[in-house]
Parts: structure tokens; sequence; C-alpha cells
């Protein structure tokens, strides 16, 4: 370490998420993980064994729909909360024209971003799409309570959707997951709700620049 | 007949269906067929089922369908033949149709919650049914039916559990006017080639057997004596095969789907591998704080 009176030491953290949207984040978090493992027993009879994570395959099967119940409740929270940083401008068009650059690391290379980069509002949308057809789908397919509400030939369209659609989730899922692995500093975002001010100028520097001019970047308290 | 060797079970990699030597068949005589439902009471008390006290809706269907607890039901069909002038009252005794390729067992997500035997019985295990109801979605027939009591699934077991030990099922003992008949799959078919020449003989031209090649052949058949209009029997099924939608499911999603993951899984290890993380250096840090400081 440095001279402590050098306040170039010190680095900054910016606030990202607070305590509420963490929570609802990994509510979220938790229903989704859950309902693929379950999901995926159902899907095929090589991962069945997981419905033992459930207690077996009755208490599997009736827990899912419920589970789902949860993420979806969960999911539209996350929906209000973020859908209007989470549209489309024109610095995400630049930025998915340079996808090679994005992949290989060369941020300096990549437009300023505000609080989310074009990859980050795919994601968004995907999950936010796949999540109302999962959940649409789901329903029809809920033998206990919907069993007789729609027909056979429209279960069996269900049934494919909702496979078709949970697989483009854990598709999306795998690309959330480790993106925050990648860019380190990430995860922090989502456990104790802040960044430093390095990850915020490297990767999301319009952002940062917005919370300095709101008096929203402090210092950290020194130890 | 006493074979009852286990050929297939759902969601295990088994071959199809390869018919053993002692395949057996029930053949259901529709133009025999008195409408006594004879055939539903031995069902019940075979199966020690009781079905619930139910309404008159005006019709002689009763129940009106297939239930947890009636594994087969007399299906009542008024049709005006127009080519005679005919009113014709067609009873055609419904249930599980024992498909040599089950649509059931295809959808199936339990391994072992149905399993076919060489004689070509289709069975539920009720021990591993999870209730998903899959298996209904998958039968062409629309036979098999959840409990709301136990929440697993149930239809015609063909008297397996008779079969195995040399009977035949219970229904075929019951009817009294021989409209259920019950063998070997060849000896079925003969009995239906004589039952079809004399329907022909009387003016049933389009009489046949229904042993429908869409999901490789039954083991429950009918004499029809319409047989160019199987609709016509309460609809059943002109040319039943697994719904392609469900073929896709259990077929080519699954497998897609599973390689996808695995892709992107896979995928995601190996950028890591090659690209290394992509981490904040001081000098981010650093424009950070010059950047704070600025304002």
């Amino acid at each position: 370490m440095a001279s402590l009176s050098s306040t170039h030491d010190k680095p900054v953290l910016v606030d990202r998420y607070a305590a509420g949207a963490r929570i609802n984040h990994w509510v979220t978090a938790i229903s989704f993980i859950l309902l693929a493992l379950s999901g995926l027993a159902f899907f095929t009879p090589s991962l069945y064994f997981l419905t033992g994570l459930f207690g077996g395959g009755q208490l599997a099967r009736t827990l899912h729909p419920w589970i789902g119940v949860v993420l979806f409740v969960s999911f539209s929270g996350l929906f209000v909360r973020f859908w209007k940083a989470n549209l489309w401008n024109r610095d995400d068009s630049a930025w998915m024209s340079k996808l090679p650059d994005v992949v290989a690391g060369h941020e300096e290379k990549l437009p300023e971003i505000g609080k989310y980069n074009a990859g980050q509002k795919l994601v968004f949308w995907g999950m936010a799409l796949l999540i109302l057809v999962l959940f649409a789908t789901g329903l029809v397919i809920w033998q206990q309570y919907f069993g007789a509400a729609s027909s056979i030939d429209q279960q069996r369209v269900a049934l494919l959707l909702h496979a078709a659609a949970a697989v483009g989730t854990i598709l999306i899922w795998i690309v959330h997951v480790y993106a925050a692995i990648w860019v380190r500093g990430t995860i922090q975002a989502m456990t104790r709700g802040n960044v430093t001010g390095g990850w915020g100028w490297r990767h999301h520097r319009k952002w940062l620049r917005e919370e300095v001019q709101k008096g929203e970047v402090k210092t950290q308290p020194a130890e | 007949m006493a074979t009852m060797e286990l050929v297939r079970r759902s969601a295990s990699s088994s071959p199809a269906f390869q018919p053993g030597a002692q395949e057996i068949a029930k053949l259901i005589d529709v133009s025999k067929c008195i409408g006594c439902k004879a055939c539903q009471a031995a069902c019940l008390e075979w199966n020690d089922l009781r079905e619930e006290v139910g309404f008159n809706d005006g019709t002689l269907n009763n129940p009106h369908d297939l239930t947890p607890a009636s594994f087969t039901v007399m299906r009542f069909t008024e049709w005006e033949n127009a080519a005679t002038g005919n009113l014709e009252f067609l009873i055609r005794k419904d249930g599980c149709m024992h498909c040599s390729d089950p649509g059931c067992l295809k959808a199936c997500p339990a391994p072992g919650a149905i399993v076919q035997y060489s004689n070509g019985i289709v069975d539920f295990d009720h021990d591993k049914c999870i209730g998903c109801g899959y298996c209904v979605k998958g039968c062409p027939f629309n036979i098999p039916r959840i409990s709301k009591a136990d929440h697993k699934a149930y239809k015609c077991t063909l008297c397996s559990d008779r079969v195995a030990v040399g009977q035949g099922p219970a229904c075929a003992k019951a009817c009294p006017t021989k409209a259920i008949s019950f063998g070997t799959k060849q000896e079925m078919k003969d009995l239906a080639d004589k039952r079809i020449k004399d329907l022909k003989g009387r003016g049933y031209a389009n009489a046949g057997l229904y042993d429908p090649p869409g999901v490789s052949g039954t083991h429950v058949m009918y004499v029809l004596h319409h047989n160019d209009r199987p609709s016509l029997y309460a609809g059943l099924p002109d040319a039943p095969k697994i719904s392609a939608v469900v073929e896709l499911w259990k077929g080519v999603a699954k497998y897609a789907g599973l390689a996808f993951i695995g892709l992107a899984a896979v995928g995601a290890a190996v950028h890591h591998i090659v690209a290394g993380p992509n981490k904040v250096s001081s000098e981010d840090e650093e424009n950070a704080v010059r950047l704070k400081e600025k304002a």
C-alpha cells in the first residue's frame, strides 16, 4: 500500500443495487435454480435422479409449479424495477456491432455505456419474454388444477413450448452467470450492493459519470 | 399366455416393441355388443373400484367418461345411415388399446412407471407414477385419467394380473354375448376374419378389423361394421398415431436442448481459459477517483 496521505489510494465505491433489489434478485435466482433442477428431471430420464433433491418424483411434480409461481411474482418485481434502465438506445446498437471486442475484453474500444450494456439488456428482455411463456404454458400443463381447462392438443403444444422456453432460459442463465464471473468485481453488486469506481469506469462509464454528478459516489471509509 | 416378460419401460432406453411368442389381444366385436355394461361391472369388481354415483345426462353413457375408477365405459352413438335410411345404435366399449407403440410410455418421465410386456400389455406401475399427466398428452386415444385422490394415472390393465396366471380379462369373462374375446393376437385376428366375412355377407360391405398401423397395431382390437369410418363410433380415431408434437418434444427437442445447454457451459469455460478474467485495473480505479474529485 502506498502512503495513506494520497487520496488516490482510497478506491471509491458506487452503490448499484439497494437491499430490496438484491433480495428480489436472490429470491428469483434461488427459484430459478430449483425450477431448472426439477424441470430438467422431467425433461430427460437421465436427469430424473434430480427429483431426489425434492423428496422424490411426486413431490418434485407438486413443488415445481408452485416454485414457478414464486419465480413469476419475484421476476415481475425485477421487471418493474429495471425495465426502464433496459430500454434500447443508440449506444447499445454500437456496442452490439463491436461484439468481437466485447468477447475479447477490449473495453477501451467500446462506446461508453450507461447502467446496462446491450448484452445485459438482451438477458433482461429474453428472460422477461421466456418467463412469460413459461408461466402461461406452465398453467396449461398444471395437471392438478388446470388439467381439464384446455384440450389435450393445446396441452401437447404447451409442453413443447414449455420445454423449449426452459432450455432458452437456461442458456440465458449460463450467459448471465458466466458474465458475472468473467467480469471480475460484478458479483459484489448483488451481494454487498456496490461496485468499485474502477469497475464503473471500465464497464459502465456513462453510468459512473451520472452517479458522480448526482453525488452518489463516496470514498471508501478508512479501515 | 402366462408370459409376462417385461420388454419396455418408460423413461429408459429400450428397443421398440418386438412381440413375444405369446402376443395376446382382446377382440371387441362391436356388432355383437348389446350395451349391457356387464363388462363395466366386471371391471369395477375385479379391480376393486367404486365409481361415484353420477347423474343421468339423457343418454345411456354411464359414467359419461372414463375416470380413475372406470377403466372402461360403453359409448353409445345414434347414427342415421344415409345409404340405408336406418338408425343405427353403435355401441363401443372404450378403454386402453394397449398399443404396440404406446404414446403414454413415450411421454412418461418417470423410469418404469409405464411398462410394456412381451405379450403386448401396457401397464402402469403406481409406485413409480408421479402424477404429471404426461401420459394423458402422449396417448392418441385419450385414455389415462389422473386421480384427484392420490394423483396417479389409471387405466385398463388388460387384467395383467389375471393374464399372468392364464386367465382372460374380467370384462371378457362377463360378456354375455361373447362380444369380447381374448386369446393370442393371431387367434383373435382369425376370429375377426370369420366375423368380418359374416358381416359382409349381411350387407356390411365395409366391415373390418380395427388394428391401427399408426401405433404399430394394438392389443385391444375392434370388429367394426363401418371400418371405413371408425370415428362414427364415439370418435374412435380414424388414423391414430403418437402426436408429432409429442414426438418432437421427446425426440429432437430433448437432445437438441441438452446439447445446447452443454455447449453453452463448455463454451463459457473455454472462453474463460482463452480470454482470461476481465479485471479492473488500478488505472481504472484511479480514473474513477479523479472523476469523483473533479466533480
